[in-house]
């Protein structure tokens, strides 16, 4: 029989990790994401892990930056004010070639904001958050079983690509409980990490750097990580197909969000209007080709997120040059939490 | 013939890119020699800083992480927390440890972490060329204090020998400076007991080195040696703040 468990969405990503074989995690305390640290500190010193809570965001990014220069499997968790100060070090871990991984249990801003469910973070995690042009992967689970499996996939393809990878959540899917299904680790073939620094021992002196100072070196250093960037769009794009083989209105939404929609259009399938879902689960690399090959037919597209418009860019960068891109966004905040009804409006608007 | 004194194993036979009269390349071989006396090289991994010290991989014959501006011990901490056999140690200038890395280095060595920190403080950051650092002397010119430091407006600067060695993570704090060989035979002593201390997992070292920098102070190179025996060793004595184990 299958075990199932019914857990919350941070424990999901704390267990995750565990199986993953992720025995260090570096954090600080901050909203909705607490329960991660608190699961870890109590189940690593089991696991003969360490657990640090770290003098700030910062230290714990560069506590991750260390341990994964070292070729252990690591990681750290926050929230967005929290995410905001890591960004040197993730910054400085795409530059270094660094695995690890980041989740984000994202909470609205702009500032303190608030600790309600948001998807304002999307421009940062997708662009590059902090300086010198560069992607780390970006998951965005929509159930507390997606916590799990796409936290499990970003510790193997951190691993394969030599980046960073954030799990982009947020209150709703790290807070809310749900039936999991426990997954065991897969059996993927990974690149030996022959770069981490271990001590040189008898071999040659290894070195985990971001500053290329000689002539041309940096340049080639970039267009390095630029194939990267390409060999992950051609590889490692995911996204759920809802109902789009028929669709006349496709609607598109990510994370929590897509749930509502999800909702909103079986009801408006109930009403005989045939409406779909493209959810994209990898938001970096962005699913391009999955939106160019639905709206090669369907030529009307809602994008719904709980900000005022950030994929909807990367929609209509995406999408077939003749189709229509619509959007509906609320600001997060307490209470802008679209409800299935409110979104059903807009299909009908849209459709 | 008997050969009586040779390059440590654990440096690079390079030429650095240190200014003439700069105590860096004196500091590094002091550390170099300390790895080969405890026979760590093949175990080390440094963790190189922001500043004239960033290219510390071109010189130790090491491994090497490379951490953003100040977080040192904090990428240490994690470099030992995962490879806890492995032998750590940061180095650091006086803007990245007292200055940007203040929390981490206050932090690493409150936790007690079992690594070395070497200090290089020359009262200026030295690689942007000269401006006021958190160690700068008072009355000090520098391109950003051109009239002096001002202890009213700028503070004075900091003592961190001292200042860690309160913390109860800290089992060994000193200051050295390599100006005269009384000074060099001492710092290297001193260097060496830190490294004991790590060696024998007896927890988080300190040394604080005063180097001249002849170029950011407009001096030349005899002139700023003499000035951190006199004006620099004045307000950063050197001695033994803590010395739990009694090494």
């Amino acid at each position: 029989m299958t075990k199932r468990l019914f857990v919350k969405g941070n424990e999901a990503v704390a267990m995750a990790a565990i199986e993953a074989g992720c025995r260090y995690y570096f954090g600080y305390p901050i909203t909705p994401q607490s329960d991660i640290p608190e699961y870890l500190s109590r189940e690593f010193p089991r696991l003969n892990g360490e657990f640090i809570q770290a003098e700030s965001e910062v230290a714990s990014i560069n506590m991750l930056l260390g341990a994964s220069a070292t070729g252990v499997r690591a990681m750290t968790s926050s929230s967005s004010p929290g995410i905001s100060l890591k960004q040197e070090g993730i910054s400085y871990m795409a530059g270094s070639e660094l695995p690890g991984v980041i989740v984000n249990v994202s909470r609205s801003g702009p500032g303190l904001g608030g600790i309600d469910a948001s998807q304002s973070d999307y421009f940062q995690a997708v662009k590059g958050g902090g300086h010198g042009g560069y992607h780390i992967v970006v998951l965005a689970p929509a159930s507390v079983q997606e916590m799990y499996d796409l936290t499990m996939l970003a510790f193997d393809l951190v691993d394969i690509y030599r980046m960073p990878a954030m799990v982009l959540a947020d209150s709703v899917v790290g807070q809310m409980k749900e039936p999991l299904v426990p997954n065991s680790r897969p059996a993927t073939d990974l690149p030996a990490k022959e770069w981490a620094v271990r001590g040189k021992g008898d071999g040659e002196q290894r070195v985990v750097k971001s500053l290329f100072l000689g002539d041309g070196e940096l340049e080639a250093h970039n267009w390095k990580l630029h194939r990267k960037y390409q060999d992950l769009k051609s590889h490692e794009c995911r996204w759920e197909a809802f109902h789009t083989d028929d669709a006349d209105l496709l609607v598109s939404a990510f994370g929590s969000t897509a749930r509502i929609a999800k909702t909103a259009i079986m009801m408006a399938r109930e009403e005989g209007l045939k409406v779909g879902l493209l959810r994209p689960i990898t938001l970096y690399p962005f699913p391009e080709r999955a939106f160019a090959d639905v709206t090669a037919r369907t030529k009307k597209v809602l994008v719904v997120e709980l900000n005022t418009g950030q994929m909807v860019e990367d929609v209509r960068l995406s999408v077939a040059r003749d189709a229509e891109v619509g959007f509906y966004g609320r600001p997060p905040g307490a209470g802008s939490l679209p409800t299935p009804e409110e979104l059903l409006e807009q299909i009908k608007k849209n459709y | 013939m008997q050969q009586v004194f040779k390059r440590p194993v654990s440096l690079k036979d390079v030429q650095t890119h240190f200014c003439p009269g700069c105590h860096h390349g004196t500091i590094h071989r002091l550390v170099a020699e300390a790895m080969d006396e405890y026979d760590v090289q093949k175990r080390t991994i440094g963790v190189a800083s922001v500043g004239c010290s960033v290219f510390l991989y071109g010189y130790f014959d090491i491994d090497v992480v490379e951490a953003p501006h100040g977080r040192a011990p904090a990428v240490a901490t994690g470099v030992k927390r995962a490879r806890p056999d492995s032998f750590v140690f940061t180095y650091q200038g006086d803007g990245d440890l007292a200055a940007i890395g203040t929390a981490e280095i206050i932090h690493a060595a409150n936790r007690g972490e079992d690594i070395t920190v070497i200090f290089v403080n020359n009262t200026t950051y030295g690689m942007t060329g000269g401006q006021m650092a958190p160690t700068t002397l008072v009355g000090q010119k520098t391109s950003t204090s051109p009239y002096g430091r001002n202890q009213h407006k700028d503070g004075a600067p900091i003592r961190m020998a001292e200042l860690l060695a309160q913390l109860e993570g800290v089992a060994f704090s000193a200051r050295v400076a390599v100006n005269s060989p009384k000074n060099l035979i001492d710092a290297k002593r001193q260097i060496k007991k830190a490294f004991r201390y790590q060696v024998e997992g007896k927890g988080f070292s300190f040394i604080e080195a005063l180097s001249a920098c002849p170029t950011n102070w407009g001096m030349n190179a005899l002139a700023a040696n003499e000035r951190v025996g006199s004006e620099m060793a004045d307000y950063f004595r050197l001695g033994v703040y803590k010395n739990t184990e009694n090494l």
